[in-house]
Parts: C-alpha cells; structure tokens; sequence
C-alpha cells in the first residue's frame, strides 16, 4: 500500500493474521525514522555549531530544564503505550482461532514436519490448505525444541514437547509459502523447512480424497512410502550419497562397523533394531542423533520398510 | 605493604584510612554476598515451588519417606551451631581468646555432626535405590508406598538442595578449622576480629537455609 | 584515623596538588616481571589484564564471525560443515558474551577508573579481584576443554532438552565454564559496590559521584541480584546431563520452558550488565569533549539504577513464543516498553549536553556520536521486538540479531572503544595516533552499518537466525553483510595497529590531556601505585566545567600513610564549605 518500509515485509497473503502486525510494523519503524533523523541532525547540527573554537571557551551551565525533560519523558511514553496496546490487541488476535477453523496437526522432528489431516491422510514437509477458511495447526514435538514460522502470514509459535501449541491463518492466495524452523535444533536446523501448499476450496478436498488412506500398493511401495512420509530421507540418501546417517543404497546385508568396534551384519533384526532403538548399534563414523521410532511404527510398516530396503541395491 | 604511618595497627591493609573502615567495608562486603547466596537457593527455592505446584501429591508422598526424626536433630544441631558462632564473636569482641577458640571447637563439631547425620540419611536412602536422577532404581517397599512416575523429581531436588547446602557447611567447617588455627596464633582480639564477624554471618545464612529445607522437605503433609 | 577525626569537624585543611608531568615512579615501573603481574593487588594491572584477556577473546571471536559470514556468502555449502557452523555460531556468542561484552568494560576499564574516580587506593579486596581475574581464566580452560571434549552446538542459551541430549561431555564442561565465570562476575560486582560505599574520598558525596561510578553501581547490583541465578540454573543443567535429573527434560516430567525463565531471568539483566556500564563512559567522554557540565545528572544517575530493577521484571520477552501464560506476555510486554524509557531520556540528556557546549571532535568524541546513532536504532528495533504482534513475526530472526548487535556492538563496544581512546593517555602514559584513530572510527561506523543493516531487512522477510543454509532470494544481503564485517575487520586491526604502536613509539601523554575535570586525571599519567600522592578532596560538582582546574586539584594538607615526600607542589589552601 506504498508504506515506507514496505520493502522489508513479506508479501501478506493471510490478512487476517498479518494486518494488524504489518500495521504496527510500519508505525513503530516511522515514527523511529523521525526520531532517529531528529537526533541525527540535532547531534551533527551541534558538532558544527559549538566545534570547539579555543581552550579557552566558556559553557553555560544546564543542570536540567524540568519543561523539556518532562515532555520528553512523558511523550514517549504515551507513544510506547500506544504501541503496547495495538501490539496486545494484534497477539490477542492471534491467539484467537476461528471457530470454524479447519484443525491440521503438524509434528516437529529433526529435521522434518510431518503434517496429518483429519481423514488420514499425511504428508511430509507439505501443508496443504483450503483458500479463505481459517486453519488451525496444531503442533507438538516429537525430540527437541522447534519453532513453526510462515513469514507469509506472520504467525509463529515454538514447537515444545509434552505440550500442544498451536498457531492459526486464513490463506487468501493459491500458492506456496515458506515455513521455517526457527528454534536451532541440531545439524540440519537450517534444512528443516516446508510448505503451505494453499488450493481453492474444491481442489482442495480432491487432494485430500486422493490422498485419505495413507500408503497403499505393495509392501515395497507401501516401505517406500513410509520412508519419504517418515522424513527417513533427510539423513539417509537412498543414492549412496553419504550425509548424517548411513546411505540406504547397498545396505542389504552389508557388514557394517560399529562405533564400539564390533560389526555387525545389517538383516531384518538389525534394522527392526536400529528404527525402534537407534542409539544401541550405531555405525563408525556417525553421530547417535536420530530420534527413536519406539511406539510410532507398527510391526507391519517396519516389514514395509524392509522390505523396500531390500530392493535399494 | 610499607605504606602505613606508624598509628596505624598492622592488620590495617594499605589501600584501607583505618581500621574501622577496613571493618565495615569487609562487613558490607559480606552482606553483599549473603544476598547472592540467597538468591543461588532461589532459584532452587523457585524449582521447588514449580514442581511442588504441579505434582502435589508426589510431594506429600515423597516426604514420608524422609525420616523427620534425623531431620529435627540436625535442625537442632545446626541452630546450636548458630549460637556458639555468636558466642565465638561475642569473646573475640571481649578479648577473651580462650573462649573464642572453645566455641570454634563446638561449632566444628556440631558441623561434623550434621554433616555425619546427613551421610547416614543419604546412606539409607541409596540403599534403598532412591537416588537422583539416573540411578533411580527404588526398592519394592519404597515402591509400594510411592507410587507416582514422576517420584525422581522430588529426589532430584531433594539431593540438589541438600547437597548444595551441605557442600556450603563443609566450606563452613573449612573456614572455621583456619579461624581456629589463626585464634591460636594470637591473631585476633578485641580491635581485630573480623573474619570472624564475616564467617559468623556466613554461618548463621547456612544455618537459615536449613531452617528452611527442613520443613520444605522434611515437613509437608 | 586522621580522616575519622576530621569528618567531625567542619574544615578540612587542604592543599592544591597538581600532578607531576613527568612522573618518576608509576604503577608500570613499580613492580616489573611477569610473577610480579601475575600475583599484583593492584587494581589498575588487573584492569590491564582483564584488557588483555578482552581483547584476546575479542580477536578469536571476532574472528570466528568473519569466518561465518564468509561461509553464508552462499546459499549452501562453502568451506565448513553444517556442524562446525553450529559449533562456531555458538562458541562466537558464548565468547562474546561470557568473555568479551561481560567483563569487558566493568571489570577491564572499571576496575582500572573506578578507585581513580573515588580517589581510593584501590578496591576494597584487591585479593578477591585478583581472584576474581584468575576465575575468569579458569572458566576460559573449562571453555577450551570443552572444545577438546567434542565442542557445543546448542547456541549460547544453551537450551533444553537439545542440551541434555546430544553431546553432553562439550555441554557438561562448558557449562561448568560458564558457572565458574559467574563467579568471577559475583565477586567483582560484591567487589565494586562495597568500595563505592566505603571508600569514597573526603567530599564525594552520593550527589557528586561521577556518572561512570552511578552506572557501574547499578551493574554491580545487576550482577549481585542476577549471576547466582545463572549459577544455578546452569548447575542444573550439568547435573541434567550428568545425571538426567529431569528438572527441565520433559521425557523425565520436567519442563524446558522452566529453563528459558531460569535462563533470561539471568540473561536479561545480563544485557544491562553489558551495556549500563557504556552509559557511564558515554556521560563521562561527553561532557569532558563539550567541556560543558552534563544535562540532567539525576535524570541519568537515577534512570541507571531504575533500568537495573526494571530490567529484573522483563525477562519473558524473550519468551512469546515460547507458550508462556498469557498473562506473564502481557505484563512483559508492558514492562518491556516501561524500561525503554530511562534509556531514551539517557540519549536526549546527552544531546542535551552537546547543546552550546564546546565540541571538540576527538576519537573518543567520535565514537559517542556513533553510539549515539546506532544505540538509537538499537533502542528502536527494541521497541519494535517489545510489541506483542510484530515479535511474533521477528522473534528469532535475524532481525533480532540485529538488534542485538546494534544494541551490544554499537551501544557496548563502541562504548569501550571511546573509554578506550579516552582513558588510553591515562592507562600507559602514551598518546595515540589521532589520525588513526579518527580513521578507524568511521571504517567502524561504515563497516558495522554495512553489516547489520540488511540483517534487520532480510530478518523481517522471514530469515531464521542460526542458519547454515538459506534460500536463494536472501543471498545480496548476506553477501553485503559479509563485505561490511571485512571492512569491521580491518577497522580493528587498524586500532590495534595503532594501539600497540603508541605503545613503543607513542607520544608521551600529559597528565590531563583532554582537560578533563575528572578527578581520575588529577594523577600523573600513568599514575602512581597508590593512584595519587595524597588523599584528593571533591569540593566540587565532577562535571563543574565552570570553575578553575585548580578546584579540582586539592588533597589533605596533612598527608598520611608515609606520601609526605611529594608535597613540595602544593601552592595554596583552601577551606572546605
């Protein structure tokens, strides 16, 4: 809308979340600017003025001016009180969702978001939302600390585990926005990003159609499946790039050398092993930072896993 | 230092006008560290009251299995202490020398007896697996009494405000043990007795630390 | 005894004393060698060696920022792993902030012009500020054990449960670095307010304290009141990592937010730690370079002292997002902007003072003028993260690293850079090159707002701080910030160029080379042992800029403690009122 500081912001594509926000942003940023160059000037200003003509030269002597200092106490106040309540009023806002909110529950992990809907259906590291409806995501954490921020809708809330936050928009555009992790949380902090994938209402509920029933197929592609869902390829390429974790590719029964010395040969136990309790072998060369899978698989999505292991050669 | 003008007394530090200002500066000084004392135990003051806020059942539990019996004697101990402390400063002050190196005596050995009281209980409680932290590994007839998930925590602030506050008496003793020793060499007297003053004062806080554990803990119903 | 005495009395006798401009026998010459240094009482080498240890920090930290901004030239990957980024973003922030902003101007400049400025001899416990010093260093060889013992990579706040899962052996022995530094800050703090209590010189009253005193006074109170709760809180977090003792791991029923507030109920104040100090130098280099007495004495004095206690009430907004209650956000928030208030009167008092004052443009004058500009807009990014709404959007961006540097960098360094400058003459005796000097000020000035400048605009778009790797449409302002910390750079090394050069070839200084009337520069340069050759009386006002240098330069007629010998300066007797 041709403000000032425009430049600094972000396209605001949720209004509801961002006006006020952006509102204050801009408010706070003049009247800075226009204190800021009043203080600029009146020091350069002075600097000339009074440049120190001799050894000699004689001060008046101010010890206070109660006029002067009275109102430059008190209009600042009344301006950082104003600022206070428009700063209130915008959080209050934002930590008042809609009624009719559409609720998406969103899982912090290193390094990734796994996102469930109401009908089954996951995704990892996609938000997918319906145009002009209010949505509510709700977060918890799986490991460690994270934070959950789209700079597109100014909303942001940490990710703690053993509780529930929660942060709330409304997308009025057909896009994408970058989501952020921004509470540092190990290696790949900074890879740990997602969209907010927004689709007009209909598009919307055939996406989530398609996409209900989880994974489907046979167990190598139900395996395969569970892998992306599950983040497992942040760490573990399946091309035999080395990254934080040992490659997929060529696993199958390789001999793998532990970080105590032993070795160990990699069949369905170990793998059973090291998804439920990663830190009990971990591999030579490799840090034990992967976080326990211990209650979130089932028995048969490990075979699944398995078996699409298997077929990396 | 080779400063110092003949009228000034020889315990007098060179940067100090006199002795009465050298006095009162290491008394402020003191007091100054007391409050930061105060407010390291705050902080574990704080943690307990969070947790105690949450759980409280786990808390009233929990405190059975402390013996209040044991607790009450160092109490009593330990304010005992607090008294022959004051009596050591009231002889400095006095300048009877005989007598502040008596009390010292008392009061170090009413810290070794509270420390050895606190060891015994410490003793009893790891016997019985109920340590901090990791090593959490209770007993079946502590388990049968206590039975809540979370009974670790309030044995983890139980051992770090105990052991806290006992490292605090050990220091205590430390000091004493060198005003004892510095009594014996004639250090002090009536004009010249202030780290005895300032470790009283040191004293008497570890002592009010305790009066407060002691009920926190020990007490609750 | 002779002082108790006369304080009963309503004269004083006294005697001007003007201090010799070439002092025979100094604190430098008194006692030489490295063990004489290592074991001296005197609070002027512990300054000196507080300095050194600053400055030595200063450089490798320094250092490792240049290294960072180099690897954020690109997107992705450019010369170190994601890992040791991590591990070097972190050791940068604990260093800075630990090792350098925290001692740097209390305990390196402080303990050099506080007795100065009180006309003391010394601290009250010159032993427990030797000490003092030597925690320090041990807190540094726990910092650099811990680097051995596989470093730390969770950020200089050190939070939980990221801290108490992975890596505990560099966490364990850095924490415990940072507990036994905390002491050395308690100590120096206990240190500090007793001798400002107790040993002030005949005629210092509370009303005629030098502004540098008052705002040590309040940091000394900050960190009394705040650094035992950083003791603790970082116990419990070795004892989390050495025995899982739950109290802030939510696997074990504790709580990680419990943590934050133990944290930044520390590390809040500890901002002020840092940065009330630099408020002192500020008063002190304005008004003796406007040769004007300072606007506003209580006005300044007093908003130290209320920013000190308000500054304990604020820490949870560092927390907004945190899912703190909402309550505690919104009193924090309220208070937040209740402690912006002392701290803009701060700045219009000293444009105030510069108003027909007498300017004169020294490098320490220079450098007020860059604090005063970017402590501005460090203030004034600081209201923007206070309101509520937009913090949400900003909060752990790096529009907040910007404002901390701008706040702790432009308000604190810049700060030191101008004590530095300006008590330089007075700490070794040797003038510095002007030229320089001036020079290096404005590569600072260009070099810093070239660095962080885009770091407030890229932050607002949405770059998380903490990040190895970013996405593409952020790259011109990391690469423009990378240029600009080149130019810082070379900007200190060119003041440490200049520095060490006066040092073997400088210029002798005079004892009072800026006509200051601080009653530190009525002592030769650089001063004797025991500061002055007698015991100096304040009739005046410290910022009396209209009464004669011979006002300012009285002392005791009948010296005591053995100084008898150079009393053939005195030229006149005056009453004390």
């Amino acid at each position: 809308m041709g403000r000032l500081f425009d430049f600094m912001l972000p396209d605001n594509k949720s209004p509801l979340t961002a006006d006020s926000t952006d509102g204050l942003f801009h408010f706070i940023n003049e009247v800075s600017l226009i204190l800021l160059l009043g203080i600029t000037i009146a020091i350069i200003y002075f600097a000339i003025k009074y440049k120190r003509k001799s050894e000699d030269d004689e001060t008046p002597v101010i010890y206070h001016n109660h006029a002067l200092e009275i109102t430059w106490s008190v209009i600042p106040l009344l301006i950082t009180l104003v600022i206070f309540w428009w700063g209130y009023t915008g959080w209050l806002n934002l930590k008042s969702v809609p009624d009719d909110a559409y609720e998406i529950s969103v899982t912090g992990f290193k390094w990734n978001w796994s996102v469930n809907y109401a009908n089954g259906a996951q995704t990892l590291n996609e938000i997918h939302v319906p145009k002009g409806r209010p949505v509510k995501i709700v977060l918890q954490s799986r490991d460690v600390l994270h934070s959950f921020f789209v700079p597109d809708y100014r909303v942001k809330h940490d990710v703690v585990p053993g509780r529930y936050t929660y942060v709330w928009f409304q997308a009025e555009e057909v896009g994408e926005s970058q989501v952020y992790c921004t509470e540092y949380c190990g290696t790949s902090h900074s890879n740990m990003l997602a969209k907010v994938i927004v689709h007009e209402p209909e598009d919307f509920e055939q996406w989530l159609e398609l996409n209900g029933g989880g994974p489907s197929g046979t167990p190598v592609e139900q395996g395969q499946q569970l892998v992306e869902l599950q983040g497992c390829q942040t760490c573990h390429s399946a091309d035999g790039s080395d990254n934080i974790g040992p490659s997929f590719l060529g696993l199958w029964g390789k001999q793998e050398q532990l970080a105590d010395g032993s070795s160990v040969t990699v069949d369905e136990n170990y793998i059973r092993e090291s998804i439920l309790y990663p830190g009990e072998k971990v591999v030579a060369g490799y840090d034990n930072v992967m976080t326990p899978y211990e209650g979130r698989l089932s028995d048969e999505e490990i075979t699944n896993i398995i078996e699409y292991l298997k077929t990396l050669k | 230092m080779a400063n110092h003008s003949a009228s000034q007394p020889a315990h007098v530090q060179h940067h100090f006008v006199d002795s009465d200002q050298q006095f009162d500066s290491a008394k402020l000084g003191m007091w100054v560290f007391l409050v930061n004392e105060i407010l390291f135990f705050g902080g574990l003051f704080c943690a307990y009251i969070v947790f105690r806020a949450w759980y409280p059942d786990l808390f009233t539990q929990a405190a059975l299995q402390l013996d209040k019996v044991w607790g009450g004697v160092n109490t009593i101990v330990l304010i005992g202490s607090s008294l022959t402390v004051a009596m050591a400063i009231r002889s400095a002050q006095r300048n009877e020398l005989k007598g502040l190196r008596i009390n010292l005596m008392i009061t170090i050995v009413l810290a070794f007896v509270f420390l050895v009281i606190k060891y015994f209980e410490y003793e009893h409680k790891l016997h019985l697996g109920i340590a901090p932290g990791s090593l959490w590994n209770p007993a079946p007839e502590v388990l049968a009494v206590l039975d809540h998930p979370k009974a670790n925590i309030f044995f983890s602030i139980y051992y770090v405000m105990t052991g806290i506050h006992g490292l605090h008496v050990i220091v205590g003793i430390g000091l004493m043990i060198w005003l004892y020793i510095r009594a014996g060499k004639g250090h002090f007297n009536s004009e010249y007795y202030t780290p005895v003053e300032i470790t009283g004062l040191y004293w008497h806080l570890v002592d009010l630390i305790w009066i407060f554990l002691f009920p926190l803990l020990y007490l609750i119903e | 005894m002779a002082v108790a005495e006369t304080k009963k009395m309503t004269t004083l006798q006294v005697q001007r004393f003007e201090p010799s401009e070439n002092p025979t026998n100094t604190y430098l010459t008194d006692e030489k060698g490295l063990w004489a240094w290592m074991t001296t009482v005197d609070h002027k080498k512990i300054g000196l060696m507080y300095l050194g240890s600053v400055a030595f920090f200063f450089a490798l930290a320094g250092f490792l920022a240049v290294a960072l901004r180099t690897e954020l030239w690109t997107p992705a990957k450019n010369f170190i792993e994601a890992d040791t980024y991590n591990q070097l973003f972190t050791l940068h922030g604990a260093m800075m902030v630990f090792f350098v902003l925290i001692p740097s101007i209390p305990a390196a400049l402080g303990n050099f012009i506080m007795p100065m400025q009180l006309g003391a001899k010394d601290v009250a416990f010159p032993r427990l500020n030797l000490a003092s010093f030597y925690i320090y260093v041990i807190g540094a060889i726990f910092t650099f054990i811990s680097l051995y013992m596989n470093g730390f990579d969770t950020g200089w706040t050190f939070y939980t449960p990221y801290s108490s899962d992975a890596n505990s052996a560099g966490v364990i022995w850095v924490t415990l670095g940072v507990f036994i530094l905390g002491f050395s800050s308690i100590l120096t703090g206990t240190n500090f307010i007793t001798t400002i209590h107790k040993l002030r010189a005949p005629g210092i009253t509370w009303g005629r304290l030098p502004l540098n005193i008052w705002a040590l006074y309040a940091t000394s109170i900050i960190q009394v009141l705040a650094t035992p709760v950083l003791a603790i809180t970082i116990l419990l977090l070795s004892f989390e990592n050495i025995l899982d003792i739950g109290i802030f791991d939510p696997a074990l029923g504790g709580d990680p937010v419990l943590y934050q507030h133990f944290f930044w109920f520390y590390s809040h104040p500890a901002v002020y730690i840092m940065i009330v100090p630099g408020f002192g130098i500020i008063s002190e280099v304005i008004s003796t370079f406007s040769k004007k007495t300072v606007f506003g004495y209580w006005a300044i004095a007093l908003s130290s002292l209320a920013i000190a206690f308000i500054g304990f009430l604020v820490w949870g907004h560092h927390m907004f997002t945190s899912g703190q209650s909402a309550v505690a956000t919104t009193v924090f928030s309220f208070l937040t902007f209740l402690v912006g208030i002392p701290t803009g009167i701060k700045i219009l008092n000293w444009v105030a003072t510069l108003y027909k004052g007498s300017i004169d443009m020294k490098t320490p004058m220079l450098y007020v003028f860059i604090f005063l500009f970017l402590f501005s807009i460090g203030g004034f990014t600081g209201i923007m993260l206070g309101a509520l709404s937009v913090d949400i959007h900003l909060h752990d961006t790096y529009y907040v690293v910007a404002h901390f540097h701008y706040v702790m960098m432009g308000g604190t360094l810049i700060a030191l850079l101008a004590g530095l400058h300006y008590w330089w003459p007075k700490m070794t005796g040797k003038m510095y090159n002007e030229t320089l000097g001036k020079i290096a000020a404005v590569l600072v000035f260009i070099g810093f707002n070239m660095t962080f400048l885009p770091q407030f605009v890229m932050g607002a778009q949405g770059m998380p701080r903490r990040y190895y790797n970013y996405i593409d449409q952020f790259q011109t302002f990391h690469q423009t910030s990378t240029i600009g910390s080149y130019i810082l750079a070379v900007a200190f090394l060119i003041i440490l160029y200049y520095l060490t050069r006066s040092l073997f070839g400088g210029e002798k200084a005079p004892s009072n080379p800026w006509n200051s009337r601080g009653l530190e520069w009525q002592s030769t340069s650089p001063p004797d042992f025991h500061n002055f050759d007698h015991t100096p009386v304040i009739i005046n006002h410290p910022y009396d800029y209209h009464k004669p240098m011979e006002e300012f330069q009285l002392g005791i007629a009948v010296s005591q403690n053995g100084h008898d010998e150079h009393h053939e300066t005195a030229s006149e007797e005056t009453e004390k009122a």
